[in-house]
């Protein structure tokens, strides 16, 4: 089959054909933006925390009328009242471990500073490796899930405490393995010093963990997503937070416990219904605006594509009731079935193709406007080659039905008038 | 001759109701996706304070340096103390006030309650007047107040009904962190959305309000912790709250109240003197770098609508620009199939104005059953939004009789437009040919 009769037919209706093209065009180079949006959010989703999840709970509360962290004896005070929080948790019968701790992964309250070679290198300088900081004690790797990969873990011995505000030095730290990369990429991390956040004193890495993310998963924390550093440090202030492993299978006896057992150690606090939430609270939370939006993304190119493929539909059966005589004209001269569900067929590729190519362009347009304007890196080509290739499945499953419509039109047309 | 039309036009859709059906679900979709997306935009962008926002100011002084600058030579977007303090000190603008935000507890007076946790600012007097802060009962402290380091607490009308039943609790006591602040006002229900005040602190959207307003020097003497950002380019040097205020890490929101351009010019002079003074003092070691933008300009600068409320409008549109061409095409269709019927018209004497009329007619019709179903969709769509944005954001979406104008607005006069070159190619069809032909 030639493609002349094809293409001399599409140009008697050419405004009909500029629209389905068109409209192709707009619909590829939307359907990938939004598709790679949608893959990026996927992606942010499922990335790792490093931590072992399930049974994970934490416990933020605030004292009241706490004594104040400024001076040495309210420090000391409120360290007095922590350990007792954490010795009345770690009893409880559905507990099997807990850590203080400042923040999680995915909470968003983070403690963030710079990481040195070099004494004295102060917070905003170049060249530093922007690092969070996690305070904690010695049970936070069975706490939070976390795996050792080279070195020790803390021991008692190891942990402080102070001020929330106050500085002290730290003299032993644990640091994930992509820190441990970047600082030193020989990979012999254990045992050499750093200086954190521009102290003179340095900071000697005892241990290596596999994975542990930062707590902020804005857009801001993307350089140092993997960047953590574990100091053993009770932060004291009027509030703390818990780390809580309950038994396997024991996440809500353990939860349900924690505010009868906290309010008998000191009812002066505040717990409310927020105080005490599992991890996959804070992870869903965390999430949601980019799972939003890739549920956003996913109704509309939904509705995108059955928009097309419909108006696919209308514009077809248009042409063929037009071309009803014309067919049977075919037809009565000895073409086969076959041959006009072709005819329609490979008319659609046509417009389609041409309509690809534009929304091609189109969509590393729109992609290059979004990367100057918002946040969007550039699209992978296996995004817009999908694309193409879904456009052109979508046209052909289109116009199959009034195609095969046209196919059965008996070739007696020819003699009727019309 | 518009009820003749009207008549043509349903009957017409009713002899393909396939293709009547599928135009009115694009426009439908088309537009309620449009709609949906815009009223999530329109909330999260809106004018927080349209009255005055042209007259709020926020100053931004450079006390970091060409270290501590991002990108574009931006100086840090909040306060350090020591500057708050001093442009409190000289108290050039009509009205001024630092502001920190805080989360103290409060302790119920009735016995065997537990205490409970609120959110609230540290403010000067002059925030209440400057901010047109509706009272329900009682009002602000006065500057006598400020210095005085009273004990005194404005609260909101929520907080007063959890405490007091809702009842005037004008010159009643409330224990925050421990110590009793008297009541001097009860907010009426004020939640400006975004939280323009404290866009540092809040990052423009919460979900809970403001439950207290303390006096900015009665906090900073009681040190009650600041709650929120602090952002430090250097550790500093002292430890505690106190070390804090003596540092040059930034914590403190500011706003300024200038009427007019000629006070907004001198208040700017007035940012680089003083830092040109820092600078004489050898505190700042680098030219004057201060900023003083006007509210709106503010909210844009620090990007208070989220980025990702603006590419769903855009993509929503863009869907909208799909349906509509759909459209176009599916009325060329339709119109051109009746080409007989239009050279009949056209060979008994009907003007082309007439044809467009005709067709016109017809176009706005599809619009408005679209529009019709787009309204449903519009609902069901901002009842959704829950589903899919974060919540703070997700409950300012709301459908009012505005955004249902609108949307029967849009849905017909762009189908109208899409009607426009079917309707055109309609009106050119040549009656002798039709004729011959059939």
């Amino acid at each position: 089959m030639t493609l002349h009769p094809i293409l001399a037919a599409l140009r008697k209706h050419k405004a009909g054909t500029v629209l389905i093209a068109l409209q192709i065009a707009l619909t590829l180079a939307i359907v990938c933006n939004a598709v790679f949006i949608i893959g990026q959010r996927i992606d942010r989703v499922n990335r790792t925390t490093g931590l072992d999840e399930g049974d994970l709970f934490l416990v933020s509360q605030q004292w009241v009328g706490a004594p104040n962290a400024d001076s040495t004896d309210g420090v000391e005070k409120l360290d007095a009242m922590q350990r007792e929080d954490l010795a009345a948790l770690r009893q409880l019968p559905d507990v099997a471990s807990v850590a203080p701790i400042n923040s999680l992964p995915l909470l968003n309250s983070s403690w963030t500073g710079s990481v040195s070679h070099k004494p004295g290198a102060q917070l905003g300088g170049k060249g530093n490796t922007r690092t969070a900081y996690y305070f904690t004690d010695e049970q936070m790797l069975s706490t939070l899930g976390v795996r050792l990969v080279a070195g020790r873990a803390f021991n008692a011995g190891d942990v402080q405490h102070q001020g929330f505000r106050d500085r002290r030095d730290r003299p032993v730290a644990i640091i994930t393995q992509q820190l441990a990369d970047k600082l030193f990429p020989k990979g012999d991390a254990v045992g050499k010093v750093m200086y954190t956040d521009g102290s003179n004193a340095p900071t000697t890495i005892i241990g290596v963990v596999a994975r542990m993310q930062i707590p902020a998963t804005g857009s801001w924390g993307n350089d140092f997503a993997w960047y953590s550093t574990l100091i053993p440090t009770r932060l004291d202030a009027n509030f703390a937070r818990y780390a809580v492993r309950a038994k396997p299978g024991r996440l809500d006896a353990a939860m349900r416990a924690v505010a009868p057992t906290l309010y008998k150690v000191n009812p002066m606090r505040v717990l409310d219904d927020d105080s005490v939430k599992p991890f996959s609270e804070i992870r869903a939370r965390a999430y949601r605006a980019d799972v939003g939006m890739a549920i956003l993304m996913g109704v509309i190119c939904l509705i995108l594509l059955c928009v097309t493929a419909a108006g696919i539909v209308g514009l077809t059966s248009f042409w063929v009731g037009q071309r009803h005589r014309q067919i049977g004209v075919r037809r009565a001269l000895g073409a086969r079935k076959i041959d006009i569900l072709r005819y329609f067929q490979i008319e659609n590729l046509l417009i389609a193709g041409a309509g690809v190519v534009i929304g091609v362009l189109l969509s590393l347009g729109l992609n290059m406007w979004l990367m100057s304007h918002y946040e969007m890196t550039r699209i992978p080509l296996p995004y817009v080659l999908t694309g193409v290739l879904a456009m052109l499945a979508i046209g052909q499953a289109a116009v199959f039905a009034p195609a095969r419509r046209a196919s059965n039109v008996p070739p007696v047309v020819a003699t009727r008038a019309a | 001759m518009f009820s003749y039309y009207l008549e043509l036009a349903l009957r017409s859709l009713r002899r393909s109701p396939g293709l009547t059906a599928l135009m009115v679900l694009a426009i439908g979709f088309g537009v309620a996706a449009s709609m949906t997306t815009w009223s999530v935009f329109r909330a999260v962008s809106g004018d927080p304070i349209p009255w005055k926002s042209s007259q709020l100011f926020v100053p931004q002084i450079d006390n970091w340096g060409p270290n501590g600058r991002s990108d574009d030579g931006e100086p840090p977007n909040a306060m350090s103390y020591a500057d708050a303090m001093a442009l409190m000190r000289d108290h050039r603008a009509k009205r001024q006030s630092a502001m920190y935000q805080v989360s103290p507890s409060v302790v119920p007076a009735e016995a065997g309650k537990h205490p409970l946790n609120v959110s609230g600012h540290a403010v000067y007097g002059e925030f209440f007047p400057m901010l047109d802060v509706p009272f329900k009962y009682g009002s602000g402290w006065s500057e006598s107040d400020d210095t005085n380091r009273a004990t005194v607490v404005v609260i909101s009308a929520k907080l007063n009904q959890k405490l007091f039943g809702g009842a005037s609790s004008v010159g009643k006591t409330v224990n925050i962190e421990g110590k009793d602040y008297r009541v001097v006002g009860v907010l009426d229900d004020w939640n400006p959305q975004p939280r323009f005040y404290d866009v540092v602190n809040t990052g423009g959207f919460s979900t809970t309000g403001d439950d207290v307003f303390l006096p900015f020097l009665t906090a900073i003497q009681t040190s009650m912790p600041n709650d929120g950002n602090t952002n430090c380019n250097a550790v500093p040097e002292e430890s505690g709250f106190v070390g804090l205020q003596h540092s040059e890490c930034v914590w403190i929101a500011y706003m300024a109240e200038l009427d007019g351009a000629a006070a907004a010019t001198s208040y700017r002079n007035y940012l680089n003197d003083y830092s040109r003074e820092q600078q004489q003092a050898g505190r700042f070691r680098w030219a004057p770098n201060s900023r003083l933008r006007d509210l709106p300009a503010w909210l844009d600068n620090q990007h208070v609508v989220p980025s990702d409320t603006k590419v769903s409008l855009l993509v929503a549109l863009g869907l909208l620009l799909v349906c509509l061409v759909n459209t176009v095409g599916l009325l060329l269709a339709k119109f051109l199939r009746r080409s007989g019927e239009i050279g009949v018209r056209r060979a008994l004497g009907a003007q082309r104005a007439a044809i467009y009329a005709q067709f016109l007619t017809e176009a706005g019709i599809v619009g408005l059953a679209g529009g019709v179903l787009g309204l449903l969709l519009t609902g069901a769509g901002v009842a959704s939004v829950g589903w899919v944005l974060p919540r703070d954001i997700a409950a300012l979406a709301r459908v009012d009789v505005s955004l249902l104008l609108l949307t029967l607005l849009v849905a017909v006069v762009a189908t109208m437009l899409a009607g426009l070159y079917p309707t055109f190619r309609a009106s050119r069809v040549q009656p002798a040919w039709q004729l011959k032909s059939n």
